[in-house]
């Protein structure tokens, strides 16, 4: 099957292509640069051209994302959308139904997604729901911040059986990338307790947060993963964490990088850049993140934007969960892991009324502008803590137009912004290269993927999103309403060089991959800390050894990304 | 105002869902078109003239429109859905979710209402000569945020957990209530003026509950005083009633209820 796309106006900042006019060509899924045969041509004269995107942060999967379609059946009945075109039927607003989800990411453009807390219990039940997810290729992070293996082989100092062990979980749980939430905060919640410090102690295995991110951190460059560690570090969400924040970055300068690229993704960035120290004196501190990114190499972050929504907030930070439900009293879930990890969640409902949630909202938008390189802030709004993936079109609206966001700031959020961030001030725009760097290229060089994903260059997927927006007719700072419009539905979507959307309308709904890593160890190695794990499960856990590990003929399109790490002996 | 009147030619075995019947749906629509508007009968797609005789005439407006309905209709869901003006008048039972999300207008049920009725309603002014269902002017599932405003008169009794999440707005109920009225209540006003079942106000944090004889009071309320012929919410009560604050599950109790004392 052949496809040529012609004369686009293209963005590909991997391959640097600032918007000009060029012509795709895929065969057989790939792009190349000679067609054979007869083909498909699609004149894409005056659109915009870029690669499919990517989504490097969205809970839009999972154990804990079905427990909180299950907790608000209102948010399903606020959204509905019917049987139609041969499509599946979904519901919810904050937390749309996992075919739902997929069908909305391909309108938008995007042909890969990421869920990034996947707790290793809750392996097989996400890798069900994945395979539920139509078009997009996907991956998952499963959680390592309470791990008790992780714990142990922190406390007796064995670097060489914690990097078997992770190996072991991310091939046990078809995972690709070491996440951590709130570490060590997670496990003291068994307890009743948080870690708030990176110097906090974890109640039973005398370890540190400190000691998780950086034993981690390691490990993750021995086995030479594609992406770094993706951290959601502790006291999310609290006045004055920016501290917490810059002392836990701090403790990666020093890991040497295996793949050239940052040592540490910070994920949701503008839930952990708060300073005052109470809720009357919140204020943002965004420059002072920006300032420490700027002058850093070994950090790369996402946003996190506020988009002022009514929204469930899930993460595997249960305390944090539990801390808002206290703010709210509304309705919780805690979704306590045995012997890895506590999520919880709770509906949430920002205001634009709300100082706090204004400036919430403003420090999103500081941080993608005061980040000088666009390849070091990404775009995600954290599905759904920060709002839905649904308001992506704006935020870049947002980026775009210096206009749009003063009329945010003058007529539609508490004047509480205003005073508590410099968003004020602020007067850079993005441009479309901006805008395809901080919503797929840039993505796809963080996670290490960027030979298949975030580009157009010969041998990358066929991915592609045409988006009918013509730069030389918009200009994004005035016409800001065209291109939020432009950005929610594609003219086309294409996934391996099939056309998956039209006009906004979908024609086809193909399984898409699911990515894993396998770092293969140092096979008498991984014997020994095999031993430690039987032994650990006979003993602690509610679950057979035998049936824990996900097969790999469970995953309904597997890619295993297989690492040579047979030097960790 | 001017009036359609559909008078009830079958009813399904399966419930119809109807949120076309309603006074906005009708306004400036002739009979015929009226007839053709599309109902679903379970999953199918049906016409509303397939179940209704059709007569009368519409309003140019909402407020204008009146519609009367002949017969039993216990198994036609979601009359009247979201209505904001205007007047519905059924001259027997009705279904279930009757008025729910009503923001104005006047709804008169002659006989019986189903469960589900006048969910999370805003306003308007609702009178049931008959007995109503469970969850009466209550919250949908899931939700915290419940009925806002309005007022409901029920002549006869009403079944269990109505006004769930109460924000505002009225209930008064002529008869007896089933157990769990008034449960997280946040504002507003219900009055019962026969004997209400167990667990009344359950984790009520706001508002006012007026019953005449309760089977039994939760823990969590506490006596306050008695008073002589009170006024609460400014109207009159004769007899001596019992005051109690709670619920004190919550530690947000701002909740009132009153018992008369027998």
């Amino acid at each position: 099957m052949e496809l040529e796309i012609k004369n686009g106006v293209v963005f590909d900042p991997l391959n640097k292509v600032d918007g000009e006019k060029k012509d795709i060509l895929i065969r057989d899924g790939r792009i190349v640069e000679k067609l054979k045969g007869k083909h498909d041509v699609i004149d894409a004269s005056g659109k915009l051209v870029m690669p499919g995107g990517v989504e490097i942060h969205s809970h839009f999967a999972g154990g804990k994302e079905t427990a909180g379609r299950m907790l608000r059946p209102e948010d399903g009945a606020r959204t509905v959308y019917p049987k139609r075109n041969g499509l599946r039927s979904g519901s919810g607003y904050s937390m749309p139904s996992s075919f739902t989800a997929g069908y909305l990411y391909a309108q938008m453009g995007y042909t890969m997604c990421n869920t990034p807390a996947m707790p290793p219990l809750f392996a097989r039940h996400t890798h069900e729901e994945l395979g539920d997810v139509p078009i997009v290729d996907k991956s998952a992070y499963p959680t390592f911040d309470g791990n008790w293996f992780v714990m142990r082989y922190l406390k007796e100092g064995d670097p060489d059986k914690l990097a078997a062990c992770v190996a072991w979980f991310l091939r046990a749980t078809k995972g690709l990338v070491i996440k951590i939430v709130n570490p060590g905060g997670t496990e003291n919640w068994g307890w009743g307790k948080n870690a708030v410090g990176i110097d906090d102690p974890v109640i039973g295995f005398d370890v540190t947060p400190a000691q998780i991110v950086k034993g981690l951190a390691e490990v993750n460059e021995r086995l030479k993963l594609p992406h770094s560690i993706h951290l959601h570090p502790n006291n999310l969400g609290k006045p004055g964490n920016i501290e917490t924040t810059v002392e836990t970055l701090e403790l990666c300068r020093e890991v040497k990088s295996a793949n050239a690229r940052q040592t540490v993704y910070l994920t949701h960035a503008q839930f952990h850049s708060f300073g005052g120290d109470s809720w009357k004196n919140f204020e943002s501190k965004a420059d002072e993140l920006a300032k420490y990114i700027n002058r850093c190499d070994h950090v790369v972050c996402d946003t996190g934007n506020v988009t002022l929504d009514e929204t469930t907030t899930m993460t595997s930070d249960g305390p944090m969960e539990y801390f808002l439900h206290n703010l709210t009293h509304l309705k919780w879930v805690n979704k306590d892991v045995e012997l890895e990890t506590a999520p919880g969640i709770t509906p949430f409902i920002y205001s634009r009324k709300n100082p706090v949630h204004s400036v919430q909202w403003a420090i999103g938008l500081e941080l993608a502008l005061l980040i000088d390189d666009p390849f070091k802030v990404l775009l995600a709004t954290d599905h759904p803590n920060g709002g839905p993936f649904t308001r992506y079109p704006r935020i870049i609206a947002w980026l775009m137009s210096e206009p749009y966001r003063r009329y945010y700031m003058e007529e539609r959020v508490h004047k509480g912004a205003q005073k508590g961030s410099s968003l004020a001030t602020l007067d850079r725009e993005y441009t479309f290269s901006d805008i395809a760097v901080v919503t797929r290229a840039g993505q796809a060089k963080a996670l290490g993927l960027s030979e298949l994903k975030g580009h157009l260059g010969v041998g990358a997927h066929g991915d592609v999103a045409i988006y009918d927006i013509d730069p030389a007719q918009v200009d994004p700072s005035k016409d800001f309403k065209a291109v939020e419009k432009g950005f929610a539905k594609t003219a086309y979507t294409i996934k391996d060089g099939e056309i998956i959307v039209k006009d906004g309308l979908i024609r086809a709904t193909p399984q898409g991959r699911t990515y894993w890593a396998n770092p293969v160890v140092d096979h008498e190695l991984d014997r020994e800390m095999l031993k430690d794990v039987e032994q650990y499960f006979k003993k602690y856990y509610s679950v057979n050894l035998a049936n824990y590990p996900v097969q790999k003929e469970y995953l309904k399109r597997g890619r295993e990304i297989q690492i040579d790490a047979r030097d960790v002996k | 105002m001017k009036e359609i009147i559909l008078k009830v030619i079958s009813q399904p075995t399966v419930g119809l869902e109807a949120e076309n019947i309603a006074p906005k749906v009708f306004a400036c629509k002739s009979s015929m078109e009226i007839a053709g508007l599309p109902i679903y009968e379970g999953n199918r797609e049906r016409r509303l003239g397939d179940f209704f005789d059709v007569s009368g005439e519409a309003g140019e407006a909402e407020a204008e429109t009146r519609i009367v309905i002949e017969g039993d209709v216990r198994l036609t869901k979601r009359i009247g859905q979201g209505m904001r003006a205007g007047e519905i008048h059924i001259k027997g039972s009705a279904g279930m979710h009757l008025g729910s999300k009503m923001r104005g207008g006047k709804v008169t049920v002659e006989g019986d209402c189903e469960a589900f009725c006048f969910q999370e309603m805003r306003g308007g002014v609702v009178h049931i000569k008959g007995n109503a269902g469970n969850y009466l002017g209550s919250a949908t599932r899931g939700n915290w945020r419940g009925m806002r405003g309005g007022t409901i008169t029920v002549d006869g009794n009403a079944g269990s957990e109505i006004a769930t999440f109460m924000k505002g707005g009225k209930i008064h109920v002529k008869g007896d209530c089933a157990s769990f009225a008034g449960v997280h209540m946040n504002k507003g006003f219900i009055v019962i003026d026969g004997r209400a079942e167990r667990r009344i106000g359950a984790e009520m944090i706001g508002g006012t509950i007026v019953a005449n004889e309760v089977e039994a009071m939760l823990a969590g309320f506490k006596p306050v005083e008695t008073v002589k012929a009170p006024e609460i919410e400014s109207e009159k009560f004769t007899g001596n009633y019992k005051k109690y604050s709670g619920d004190h599950a919550d530690s947000r109790a701002k909740g009132t209820v009153w018992v008369k004392i027998q």
